[in-house]
């Protein structure tokens, strides 16, 4: 009975955990590599905000941008020297990086990957 | 069996529901910014409906002309479309995969998948599901960022008895 009652509420927290991990939008990434540890929140990335506005080939082929969490070395003084996110967000296409704030909304304490209800994770990948 | 539930709860839904940024567990409500960014509701409502992933089909939404997103930065980046499918026959009991060329192009670049994630020649990848499981080919986008692994019958869609390798596109 006491095992029962365990389980149930094991299986609730499970439930719970998944609900909560499920709760940002799919595919949204976050990058805190160095965010965290240089005193910024880390950096939530939206893969459904830039999609409506850049196809995939634009990050992931003109801008060198791997197609993997976790690949991507990017350090604040490449995107203010126009690398990565920088070719884009310098105040002419998008935002310039005196908004820190836009970028660097994340919670602390998230670990870098991709969220949002995928259902699969492959070890050491996401 | 409740945490299966809940997962499919999760990756399923017959009525759009988005987030707001500031409840969606990983932005921070503290942020004094937060109310400058756009929420998923206002920018994905208006586009196709899907059951799966962000909710929105993507490529009804691009082929229909919902959005118009940016194919270059660079003004002499080649584009480049291809239409032609693939049959992929080594699918088990599980239907053939037709692979859309045209609308995998509208998206991403060539170079995206050949050669690295797959060789530019039907059949001369070992694909399989569990490794597109674990993330690999197929699985780099679907079930990260392209509708999840949960929508079988999207990339099963033809019978095992079509001709495999390479056909017209649709």
């Amino acid at each position: 009975m006491v095992l029962v009652v365990i389980i149930r509420w094991w299986l609730l927290l499970a439930a719970l955990m998944v609900t909560t991990m499920a709760s940002a939008e799919y595919a949204d990434v976050i990058l805190n590599r160095y965010a965290e540890k240089e005193g910024m929140r880390p950096v939530i990335f939206p893969h459904w905000f830039h999609r409506i506005r850049f196809r995939c080939k634009v990050c992931h082929n003109e801008l060198g941008f791997e197609m993997r969490v976790g690949a991507n070395d990017v350090t604040m003084s490449d995107i203010i020297d126009g690398r990565f996110c920088g070719m884009c967000h310098n105040g002419e296409v998008a935002w310039s990086v005196e908004n820190c704030d836009l970028c660097h909304s994340g919670k602390n304490g998230l670990k870098s990957g991709i969220f949002g209800g995928h259902q699969t994770g492959g070890p050491g990948h996401w | 069996m409740l945490m299966v539930v809940m997962c499919c709860g999760a990756a399923h839904s017959d009525t759009p529901v988005w987030k707001s940024i500031s409840d969606d567990g990983i932005h921070d409500p503290d942020n004094p910014a937060i109310s400058l960014l756009q929420e998923p509701v206002t920018a994905l409502s208006i586009l196709p409906f899907d059951t799966a992933g962000n909710q929105v089909l993507w490529v009804r939404a691009l082929q229909e002309g919902y959005i118009d997103p940016r194919t270059n930065i660079y003004p002499d980046t080649n584009i480049k479309v291809l239409d032609l499918d693939i049959i992929m026959p080594r699918t088990g009991s599980a239907k053939y995969v037709r692979f859309p060329h045209r609308a995998h192009t509208e998206w991403l670049d060539c170079s995206n998948c050949h050669d690295a994630i797959f060789k530019a020649k039907a059949g001369a990848t070992p694909v399989t599901m569990l490794k597109i499981l674990s993330g690999e080919y197929c699985g780099r986008c679907h079930g990260a960022v392209a509708f999840p692994l949960t929508e079988c019958d999207r990339c099963h869609s033809v019978s095992s008895a079509t001709q495999p390798g390479v056909v017209k596109g649709q």
